[in-house]
């Protein structure tokens, strides 16, 4: 059957469809019960499934994570709610520590299947802390996976396949998009859904590649359209996973574009942005026309929000950096 | 259980402690804390000396450690001399069921687990990093990260009560180990917080060995530890860590009211790190010789022995042959360790990922490759 929702609510219906399909599946974090969450994406499952399978846990990140890996080492698949990206940092001890190594370190011996949710990104009007974009910490480390969905099919599919996968996974939600609507089709079996760690053509072109993940999908798909109207054919690629990255799909679009433009809200020192350009140059050398070119934020802490619109990537920011791949 | 003061041995520290065995080897019938708890234990003569059996050789099998560290066969080692009866005691004190989540230090908890005590050294070594199945030896991995273990516990004690392992005598219970550093960590009070607000059925193990490398407690402190579990709303005792049948008797009773759905309990027990924080520790520069000699009048082993001869529960000759038995099995050790093989280094790509990785296959074979561009060289 399919339902034209937002990416809130899919993510809410994959989450209500693998607490049934799986009684070892629990959600925990702080007011994910009763209140549903502070953006409801767990809205009505405690209700239904009780407060054992959806767990209000004290106000505790750290907790939230190292509990989460005691009751993965006993079997059960945490689903963990980070309330907003800049709170993770207390769990990151436990996440880079503790659970991204507990499978190397026991020689293969312990699995944790475990998922971290973390709402990110910014464009809401916040105030600090809650608008960060902090992905690059955990694609970076060896041992966790790391995915970001775009739209309502992706976000019910993936947030399936992630519980479903015995790597723990950090999931980023694009929570500026979390009220963007598209069509999902509730009924699809998770098994043949597009695999967890495949990029996506989101767009195909001919002129540049434009690269993106999570909210900055919507903003190259809109560039994208206004660049078809000065007759720039441009390609996008929604990277969906962030670790393991989907080279395959990037090198063969760069090799048939000749350009590559990556998109991102995090700072652009040392994010993911530069680790596409280094392989994208490394492995499509002779294909390109101009160096890669990035479109990020600034290298600052995330800004007050009244400004935060000039330092989030844009429609026009992304133009002129196709312009300037063009002008090369 | 006793949040208020416990017995007093005529040792111990302000505020007392739950003591069966006095340094002098004097058994103590039983002991009632001030909130009216009475602990004993009823021991036959067999398991006295085994009790004694697993001291001598959990301390022999230490200094065969340390002897190997010195010698260059093992990077490091964190001694638990001193601390055998805390975690004889409180090893024995578990059933078959229950799970440990230890640090690196519980080699003497990994032994009465009946886990055969080689388990650890490859950590030690350098050739794997700990490697072995938490489920299959009721015993998780060495954590060494300070305190992290303690939310891993509580998660864990969460489970067993979601899969309704509580409620009876054949109940599962968790039990923490942690040093009194840890209590410092916030992690180790998140994990306070939970464990009370969820009942968990667990044992919190403080061995407060009375210095986090070389910070005394005071840095750590201002209350006794056991004090601190009155805030999280559970029970807190402190025993002698020294004596063996108080660490036995106190855990025993703590583990089976976690069973029973009695929620948690903080054991605090007071003991000395005899030797150094490890093997690269120096621990003159910050304590001196004279509270060195006046914890070794507090020796577990010389306590116990004292007890056995005097009841004439065993004799020189039962002595003897243990420790002649744990000399043996030090011996066999030191030779399975020395006859460790090194990992071949292309296994440093292996269990990253529970189903692999394309990208890291890609860099295993040119890592293959690249050395196998030596061969033949004089590389």
């Amino acid at each position: 059957m399919a339902e034209t929702i937002t990416i809130g609510k899919a993510l809410n219906h994959g989450l209500r469809r693998s607490l049934e399909q799986n009684s070892k599946v629990v959600i925990m974090g702080e007011d994910v019960g009763k209140l549903g969450g502070v953006f409801r994406i767990t809205d009505g499952l405690q209700k239904d499934f009780g407060d054992d399978r959806v767990i209000d846990t004290p106000l505790a990140e750290a907790g939230i994570v190292g509990t989460a890996v005691g009751l993965a080492i006993r079997g059960y698949r945490p689903v963990c709610e980070i309330q907003f990206d800049g709170f993770v940092f207390p769990a990151y001890n436990q996440i880079v520590a503790q659970v991204a190594k507990m499978f190397y370190r026991s020689n293969g011996k312990v699995r944790l299947p475990i998922v971290i949710r973390i709402p990110f990104g910014g464009g809401i009007g916040a105030v600090e802390h809650h608008s960060e974009s902090p992905e690059a910490y955990f694609s970076h480390t060896p041992g966790l996976k790391v995915v970001t969905c775009s739209n309502p099919a992706d976000a019910y599919s993936m947030i399936q396949q992630a519980i479903n996968s015995d790597d723990p996974v950090v999931f980023f939600e694009p929570k500026r998009r979390y009220w963007e609507k598209g069509e999902v089709d509730l009924d699809a079996d998770i098994a043949g859904a597009y695999p967890l760690h495949e990029a996506r053509i989101a767009r195909e072109g001919t002129d540049a590649t434009l690269i993106a993940y999570g909210p900055m999908v919507r903003t190259a798909l809109d560039a994208a359209s206004a660049a078809a109207e000065d007759g720039r054919n441009l390609e996008v690629i929604d990277l969906r996973s962030l670790s393991p990255v989907d080279y395959d799909k990037i090198y063969s679009s760069v090799r048939r574009t000749g350009r590559a433009v990556v998109v991102h809200e995090a700072p652009g020192n040392i994010g993911l942005g530069a680790e596409l350009a280094a392989r994208i140059t490394e492995h499509c050398f002779y294909s390109l026309e101009a160096p890669v070119l990035r479109v990020t934020g600034y290298d600052i802490p995330y800004p007050a929000a009244r400004v935060e619109e000039e330092y989030l990537p844009d429609l026009d920011r992304v133009l002129d950096a196709v312009d300037r791949s063009f002008g090369w | 259980m006793a949040n208020g003061e416990s017995i007093v041995g005529a040792d111990a520290p302000a505020g007392g402690f739950v003591q069966l065995l006095t340094p002098d080897g004097e058994r103590v019938d039983s002991v009632t804390t001030a909130d009216g708890i009475t602990y004993s234990v009823d021991f036959t003569d067999d398991e006295y000396r085994e009790l004694y059996r697993d001291l001598v050789t959990v301390r022999r099998l230490d200094a065969e450690a340390t002897a190997l560290q010195r010698q260059g066969e093992l990077g490091i080692w964190a001694s638990l001399l001193g601390q055998e009866a805390a975690q004889v005691g409180s090893g024995r004190a578990m059933r078959p069921q229950d799970m440990a989540f230890p640090t690196y230090r519980e080699h003497g908890v990994l032994y009465t687990r009946g886990i055969d005590p080689i388990m650890p050294f490859g950590l030690f070594r350098g050739v794997d990093q700990g490697g072995w199945d938490a489920n299959e030896h009721r015993f998780n991995g060495y954590t060494i990260v300070i305190g992290s273990q303690t939310l891993h516990a509580t998660g864990y004690a969460m489970g067993v009560t979601m899969d309704g392992k509580t409620g009876g005598p054949d109940g599962e219970a968790v039990i923490a180990y942690f040093g009194d550093g840890a209590t410092s960590q916030g992690e180790v009070n998140e994990a306070f917080v939970w464990a009370g607000v969820f009942h968990a059925p667990m044992v919190f193990f403080c061995q407060n060995n009375q210095y986090a490398i070389s910070e005394p407690l005071e840095r750590q402190t201002r209350i006794p530890l056991y004090r601190r579990a009155a805030g999280y709303g559970f029970p807190g005792v402190r025993i002698d860590g020294n004596d063996v049948l108080a660490s036995f008797a106190v855990t025993r009773a703590a583990l089976d009211n976690a069973r029973n759905g009695q929620g948690p309990t903080l054991i605090e027990a007071y003991t000395y790190r005899m030797g150094a924080h490890t093997s690269s520790d120096d621990p003159t520069r910050y304590r001196i010789a004279s509270e060195v000699e006046s914890w070794k009048a507090k020796d577990p082993i010389s306590r116990l022995r004292a007890f056995l001869a005097k009841q004439q529960v065993a004799d020189e000759s039962f002595f003897d042959e243990v420790d002649e038995t744990a000399k043996t099995l030090a011996l066999s050790l030191r030779e399975r360790v020395l006859e460790m093989p090194d990992p071949q280094p292309i296994s440093m790509f292996d269990n990253v990922y529970p189903h692999g990785s394309p990208e890291l296959d890609a860099q295993r074979a040119q890592f293959a490759e690249y050395h196998a561009s030596f061969e033949g060289s004089d590389h």
